[in-house]
């Protein structure tokens, strides 16, 4: 099999479809042929240091950490080349006497290494992105719930089924309540300027944006209470557009449902 | 083989150009020589760095502490989109293709001056009205403008950012991009036409390659930015609704075009510093170019790939083909990790002089390798939509444009000084500028990096104490504080040069290319002779006749040359 090169494992009929390409990387991670890049995302999260960065407490943010952690791994790997080569440059032929150095414009052996290389290492990359990406993208055609969420200059709106709408009160932030272990998709729209919806603990953000309707998935992993922000410049207020986030068990979450559409109907 | 015998080649018409020159002010306000007007934006452009520098510093003290009210949100917000708007706009790009290219390409060529002298000269004065038009928002009555360097619409509408200070800050980038695109059509039809006899494209240095390689792609990139701007300030005054949803515009419009720009912008103002750093390298390395055509072709290829990867700044807005850019985004890190082996291919095997240019030479290439990792982290956009718009893309493109623009920049800076002023700078305040500024950017960036992992959104004016990111702001505003220190330096660095003059010779560092061969600083045409150009280093070949280039068997092209006369 050639290198850099996504084959499926049969080529059969439907080639070149989108789940047999998808298959094929696959296929070509199992075996770790791709390269280090892939070897490193399918090791386990355990042995692998986070690099400073939230594990994830959806399944799709659990998913962005492990390309982060595959990404860590081969970057420290190039970047200790890359300086080693560099700094043994810097302390070896440093200037001693005066004599002039052997005059060598180029060596296609070094020069094609150091091409080749690097694009087989980024096509490594882009296939776990490709997996990655498509999986943290994915909405939901049932989801278990879902939440329209509006940005505006300096706020978040929260809109649940059945009429339930959570807004700022006063200097208290909004929180989006959410169950655990079930799919919720987010619908996302602003009502003035580019906002940006950032659950950092979540590993995610979207802009909501005028004239735009995004849409995407949480299936949180971990209950508890997580920090939400506007990450994009929206204006003077921008640093106080904050929000939080509540993952409940999905017994609270229903009866906390339910208790606000009897207010609303009240 | 024949061995044609060393010969200065008197320069056609040398003598007859010493035409009076007025004196004083009068030259600076009047000149056409490439030679003035380089300089003209290479101080101008220092002096935008020093005050888009000292806005920096009230950033980081605004930042020092939670909830902090040394400035109001609205001041921070007028200081970051000016800091941003001045460093990228009036300070990375004119100080390279407005001064360094200004004054060094003709030189490098053998030429007498720019194509268009004149047109030179206008470029100068629009890029000075448009960054005082600028500066001149603080004075309006409802300030700067305070969207962002970006100016994403539709927070930058008439609705949303009233008043004078947005318009001036239009009107300023549109002067400032018409400059950049007359210096960008002097660039290419100097270099296309006005090389010295034997100058051929694969003898250029490497410096004017990617000038005009940077120079073709202000032709692509500007005009969008200049229409942008046009549509933004209709909609702002004229009632169109190009970026307003209200009207059946579209905002994210304003993106696609800004970026369009914006990312070949960011290799705009790159590859001239590239292209320094490989002057700056042979010399003090007293080594040839490693892989000259490896270098030229990457230059092209970054310049092709740039136009093609502008949506990764809009992989979180749902609008856009991930795939695609992601591919492109990733695989234009492969032509800059070649230049960076170039680099060390360089040095590898040379005599390596560490004076003050190779110092910032060298912390050029380690912090724009960390950069440039990061960048590659973040052309995956999974990886994107966990940190966009967080510090850890600030510290990324800091690390990346302070990397090129300000140590490569200062690489050039050094390296050029004698020829520019006819004296040296002093060697050991140079080094402890270079020493503050290195460790103080990594005392600055890291803990952004960090601070992006935790989530700290950029473009905040204050944070809460239950962030929990107090204590590595801390550490970035000290590191930010001894970055000021370095550059503090410099300026008495200069001042020293300008009251206690040390003269340097017309190649003090044993120069490789044609500028080495004139007066520090060059007479009024440049040269009154020039030695033949067989190589890509004349004035190397010149002084080093049993090293010469024309003669390696390392060189195919050259070697056939030979055999065909």
């Amino acid at each position: 099999m050639e290198l850099g090169i996504v084959r499926a494992d049969k080529p059969s009929a439907d080639v070149g479809t989108y789940e047999q390409l998808k298959r094929g990387l696959f296929s070509v991670r199992s075996r770790n042929i791709v390269g280090l890049a892939l070897g490193a995302t399918v090791l386990s999260a355990c042995n692998v240091p986070t690099f400073g960065a939230f594990r994830g407490a959806t399944t799709q943010g659990q998913n962005e950490f492990h390309l982060w952690q595959g990404f860590l791994v081969t970057a420290v790997f190039v970047a200790a080349i890359t300086f080693g080569v560099l700094f043994y440059a810097v302390i070896r032929f440093r200037r001693r006497g005066d004599g002039i150095p052997r005059q060598s414009h180029s060596n296609v052996k070094w020069e094609l290494i150091y091409t080749i290389v690097p694009v087989l290492i980024v096509i490594g990359l882009f296939a776990a992105t490709f997996v990655s990406e498509n999986q943290i993208d994915a909405v939901s055609s049932h989801p278990a719930l879902r939440v329209t969420v509006v940005g505006f200059q300096w706020g978040w709106k929260f809109e649940y089924p059945g009429g339930v709408t959570v807004i700022p009160k006063g200097s208290v932030y909004p929180t989006l309540e959410l169950p655990e272990g079930e799919t919720t998709t987010i619908k996302l729209v602003s009502t003035d300027v580019v906002h940006g919806f950032y659950i950092p603990a979540f590993n995610f953000s979207r802009y909501a944006l005028p004239g735009v309707t995004n849409y995407f998935d949480f299936t949180p992993t971990k209950i508890g209470q997580f920090s939400g922000k506007c990450s994009q410049f929206c204006g003077l207020y921008h640093a106080e557009m904050l929000f939080n986030v509540n993952v409940v068990s999905p017994g609270e979450f229903s009866s906390w449902l339910t208790s606000q559409q009897q207010k609303v109907t009240a | 083989m024949t061995v044609i015998e060393e010969e200065l080649s008197t320069y056609p018409g040398g003598e007859a150009h010493h035409e009076e020159q007025p004196k004083g002010l009068l030259l600076w306000l009047t000149s056409t020589d490439h030679k003035i007007i380089g300089k003209n934006y290479m101080y101008t452009s220092l002096v935008f760095f020093i005050i888009a520098g000292a806005m920096a510093m009230l950033i980081r003290t605004q930042l020092f502490a939670p909830n902090n009210h040394f400035v109001s949100p609205q001041t921070y917000n007028e200081l970051f989109t000016i800091h941003g708007s001045m460093m990228l706009y009036l300070f990375a790009g004119p100080f390279a293709f407005g001064g360094f290219a200004n004054y060094i390409l003709p030189l490098q060529i053998g030429a007498p001056d720019m194509a268009f002298p004149r047109l030179n000269a206008l470029s100068y004065w629009l890029y000075l009205t448009g960054g005082i038009s600028m500066l001149l928002g603080f004075l309006t009555a409802s300030g700067a403008a305070a969207f962002g360097w970006v100016s994403y619409a539709p927070l930058s509408s008439a609705t949303n950012s009233p008043g004078a200070g947005p318009d001036l800050w239009i009107v300023s980038i549109m002067l400032v991009g018409f400059s950049g695109i007359f210096t960008a059509v002097n660039l290419v039809t100097t270099t296309i036409y006005l090389r010295a006899p034997g100058m051929t494209m694969f003898r250029l240095p490497i410096f004017v390659w990617n000038m005009l390689v940077t120079a073709i792609l202000i032709l692509i990139a500007f005009p969008v930015l200049t229409a942008a701007l046009i549509m933004l300030y209709a909609d702002r005054h004229l009632g169109t609704h190009i970026y307003s949803v209200a009207g059946g515009g579209m905002p994210v419009l304003w993106q696609n075009l800004f970026w369009f720009f914006g990312h070949p912008e960011v290799y705009i103002l790159a590859l001239p510093f590239f292209g320094i750093v490989t002057e700056v390298i042979p010399v003090f390395s007293r080594k040839p170019v490693f892989g000259y055509k490896g270098l030229v072709f990457s230059s092209l290829s970054i310049a092709g790939l740039s136009t093609g990867v502008w949506a990764h700044h809009m992989f979180t807005t749902g609008t856009v083909l991930l795939p695609f850019f992601s591919a492109m985004s990733l695989l234009i890190a492969v032509p800059t990790g070649i230049k960076i082996f170039t680099w060390i291919g360089t040095m590898w095997g040379g005599q390596v002089e560490y004076k003050a240019p190779m110092l910032f030479a060298v912390g050029f290439i380690v912090i724009f390798v960390m950069g440039g990792i990061t960048g590659v982290l973040l052309a995956s956009p999974p990886i994107d939509f966990a940190t966009h718009d967080t510090y850890f893309v600030v510290a990324h493109f800091h690390q990346v444009l302070l990397g090129t623009t300000v140590f490569a920049g200062f690489a050039g800076f050094f390296y050029w000084y004698p020829k520019f002023t006819g004296r040296m700078y002093r060697e050991g305040m140079a080094k402890i500028q270079f020493w503050l500024a290195f460790i103080g950017s990594f005392i600055t960036f890291i803990p952004q990096y960090l601070l992006g992992l935790k989530g700290m959104p950029r473009r905040i004016a204050e944070y809460l104490p239950a962030d929990h990111y107090t204590t590595l702001n801390q550490i970035s505003t000290i590191g930010a504080y001894m970055m000021g220190l370095a550059f503090a330096t410099w300026i008495v660095n200069i001042w020293i040069s300008w009251r206690r003059p040390i003269p340097a010779s017309g190649n003090p560092w044993d120069g490789h290319t044609l500028e080495w061969a004139t007066d520090s600083p060059p007479s009024h045409h440049n040269f009154e002779k020039l030695p033949p150009v067989r190589s890509a280093r004349p004035v190397w070949d010149m002084n080093h006749p049993e090293y010469a280039d024309h003669k390696s068997s390392h060189s195919a092209e050259n070697a056939k040359s030979e055999e065909t006369r």
